[in-house]
């Protein structure tokens, strides 16, 4: 004969409460690492920026507790961070438009390879990110230097020399460079999904190939586009590296304003730095969701 | 100038590699005609289709439709819409969106867009639901809208590939009657490719039998059915019993075989065979009939008649399928329809029974191998 231990017996209604907290404790349990590291890394240093930007700078570096609108008045007033602010939003676009056109029709072949070669290519795709980015740009310094990769090439082949270093163009090659593998991830994400029959039978019904394109694997594919924009964007117009190697200082974006008044000025200018730094959040917000907006029109 | 014929092959090659996906085909198909291809997997019908669509060029031969040679034609020239087996629909417009496409491409004005669409919907019976997108309907709604996509365009062919194949089996009874309905209605060619040997019976004008690449019989679901013009056909096309033999006296048409267990048997065949050459008879288990020993029988005087004995009997309600076994040690399937009265103790065949085995010259089909 076995000796059965039953536990008192619960009302139902007690223990489906009882499930109840503890399914609460549990989601609770899950989510709470991820609140509190928002809270205390992103939240609370936000707070501390928008509270000094509206400080006075003191005359060591340090903070003067009078409050002023001084550090945004100069934003919009002075050129060099007007002019800061259109460069960076300007080779942003023009980054994110290049990366695009590269990173389509090479996502589209790398979804279109045979699966063995689809890994082989994404793998490629990834391998720079296995050497530290600053030395990858100062690689870019060896090759478009004035006695660098290119300018040997070039004058080899009789052509007078181009005078390539701290220039736009550098820099916007080297963000090229540097952003294309997070515009190429995304579009192979949704470019792979995307069934190519659908081109045929667009074909099919008397589409050419540009119209097949525009009207059935653009739209499709918008998601994946939107994506890589994004990703590509934001980094892009806070670079300071690429444009402080490769611009020398002639190509200052906002991150290279933000790093001066931060760190290298003298004094430094943390209220000024802080004012910058939320009027640009703000501006790239706002270019955010009209992005959005506009290329997601159609999708429920 | 084209004399009634809407696609023309002639001699088409199509070689991925070094297979030849599709072998040295040529065929006519009509105006108007419900034209199937049917063939086991990887036969090259789907290739077939696509060369005529456009997707695949030939790797040689010519190909015409209503007696324009094609060339290198892109699908968008071609006077001719595909049904895709998946359907292929796009998924970000809703069902009037989709099947308003190809006029949009032919900058058709919008009012008449409008109309033909709904025109479209209505022969495929889904007029109300234009306005739902291809996910929110069932696989049978989807494959409706595929077609009104593909009709709406007033094609010169319709290309079906396998259209029917993720169905059930109902919803593929139903829209085989539809697909026909839709045919006769329009007088437009279809040309429908299956792997369903019944589907291609019973939805055809004339069927192409495919294998390997090749086309092996072209004809009406009767011709292909009575009379297989070899083995494959015979054995793709419904069931058949195979008997090897040699020919013993050939007289035109009618011809007496010896068989490889020794029984003499009399047999029809379209071609003349010569005497001496290796054959095979084909005997369709409805048309070979048994009769009781001592019964009074016509049956018995025919020219093959060999005394059997049955040795299964499955009865799957509205036919009884028998297997008896010759004295040869050879056994026969026979199909049988139950017509008798279930009341009547001697409507079915006992295991055991002794039987007489008999087909009529006709209904034994000789072919060379
Ligand atoms: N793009 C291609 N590359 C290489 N081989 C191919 C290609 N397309 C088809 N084949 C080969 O050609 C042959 C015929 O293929 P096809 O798709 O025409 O067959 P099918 O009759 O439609 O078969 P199923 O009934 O399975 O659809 C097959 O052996 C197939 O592997
Ligand atoms: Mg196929």
């Amino acid at each position: 004969m076995a000796i059965e231990t039953v536990p008192p017996p619960a009302s139902h209604e007690a223990l489906s409460q009882q499930r109840r907290a503890r399914e609460r404790l549990k989601v609770f349990g899950l989510v709470f690492p991820g609140l509190f590291w928002l809270t205390f890394f992103f939240a609370l240093p936000l707070v501390v920026i928008f509270i000094y930007s509206f400080l006075t700078p003191g005359p060591r570096g340090d903070v003067v507790w009078i409050f002023t609108f001084d550090n945004y008045a100069r934003l919009f007033t002075e050129s060099l961070f007007v002019n800061a602010y259109i460069r960076s939003i300007w080779l942003g676009i023009l980054t994110t438009v290049i990366c695009l056109i590269i990173g389509y029709p090479l996502a589209v072949f790398i979804a279109q390879a045979p699966p063995r070669w689809r890994t082989i290519l994404l793998f490629m795709v990834l391998i720079p990110f296995w050497t530290n980015f600053l030395v990858r740009t100062y690689a870019w310094m060896i090759i478009l230097q004035n006695n660098g990769l290119i300018n040997w090439i070039v004058t080899s082949l009789g052509f007078p020399r181009l005078s390539l270093m701290n220039t736009q163009t550098a820099v916007l090659i080297g963000l090229v460079y540097g952003e294309l593998p997070f515009m190429v991830l995304p579009l192979y994400a949704s470019i792979d999904r995307f069934d190519f029959t659908l081109m045929q039978a667009a074909s099919d019904l008397g589409a050419s190939k540009f119209r097949a394109f525009t009207r059935v694997m653009l739209p499709l594919t918008m998601p994946g586009i939107a994506a890589g924009s994004v990703l590509v964007f934001i980094p892009t117009v806070g670079q300071f590296v690429v444009s402080d190697l490769l611009g020398g200082a002639k190509v200052d974006m906002l991150g290279n304003l933000l790093q001066r008044l931060f760190t290298r000025a003298n004094p430094p200018n943390w209220p000024l730095g802080s004012a910058l730094a939320l009027m640009f959040m703000l501006v790239l917000m706002i270019l955010i969701v009209f992005y959005f907006r506009s290329t997601t029109e159609d999708d429920r | 100038m084209n004399d009634g014929i809407a696609i023309e092959l002639d001699d088409i090659v199509k070689s991925f590699g070094d297979v030849n996906a599709v072998d040295h085909v040529s065929m006519q198909i009509r105006d108007g005609e419900f034209f199937s291809m049917l063939g086991p997997s990887g036969c090259g019908k789907t290739t077939t289709l696509r060369m005529i669509a456009g997707f695949e060029f030939p790797t040689s031969g010519r190909l015409k439709i209503h007696g324009k040679e094609m060339g290198n034609t892109p699908p968008y020239r071609r006077p001719v819409n595909t049904v895709f087996q998946s359907y292929a629909l796009f998924p970000h417009m809703t069902v009037a969106q989709n099947v308003a496409f190809g006029l949009e491409m032919k900058r058709v004005p919008k009012e008449q867009i409008k109309e033909r669409v709904q025109k479209a919907l209505e022969l495929v019976r889904l007029p109300t639901f234009g306005d739902r997108y291809p996910r929110q309907m069932s696989g049978g709604q989807q494959q409706r809208v595929a077609l009104a996509r593909a009709l709406v365009n007033e094609p010169e062919v319709l290309l079906l590939d396998e259209p029917l194949g993720a169905l059930d089996q109902k919803l593929r009874k139903e829209m085989q009657f539809e697909l026909k309905r839709i045919q006769e209605e329009l007088g437009i060619t279809f040309i429908f490719v299956t792997h369903d040997q019944e589907e291609a019976l019973t939805m055809s004008d004339r069927i192409a039998v495919m294998n390997a690449g090749r086309v092996l019989q072209i004809g009406t679901p009767t011709e292909i059915y009575e009379r297989p013009n070899c083995r494959f056909v015979a054995d793709f096309i419904g069931e058949s019993n195979f008997i090897e033999g040699t020919v013993r006296a050939s007289n035109g048409q009618y011809a007496t075989i010896e068989t490889s267990d020794g029984l003499e048997m009399q047999g029809y065949t379209e071609q003349p065979v010569s005497v001496g050459s290796s054959v095979v008879l084909s005997l369709r288990p409805e048309k070979a009939r048994l009769s009781t020993v001592n019964g009074n029988n016509s049956q018995k005087h025919e020219a093959n008649t060999f005394p059997a004995k049955v040795e299964r009997v499955s009865y799957i309600g509205s036919d009884t399928r028998i297997i008896v076994r010759l004295a040869s040690g050879r056994t026969i399937d026979v199909w049988e329809q139950n017509t008798r009265s279930t009341l009547d103790r001697d409507a079915y065949w006992q295991p055991g029974e002794a039987a007489i085995l008999s087909c009529s010259v006709e209904n034994a089909l000789i072919l060379t191998s």
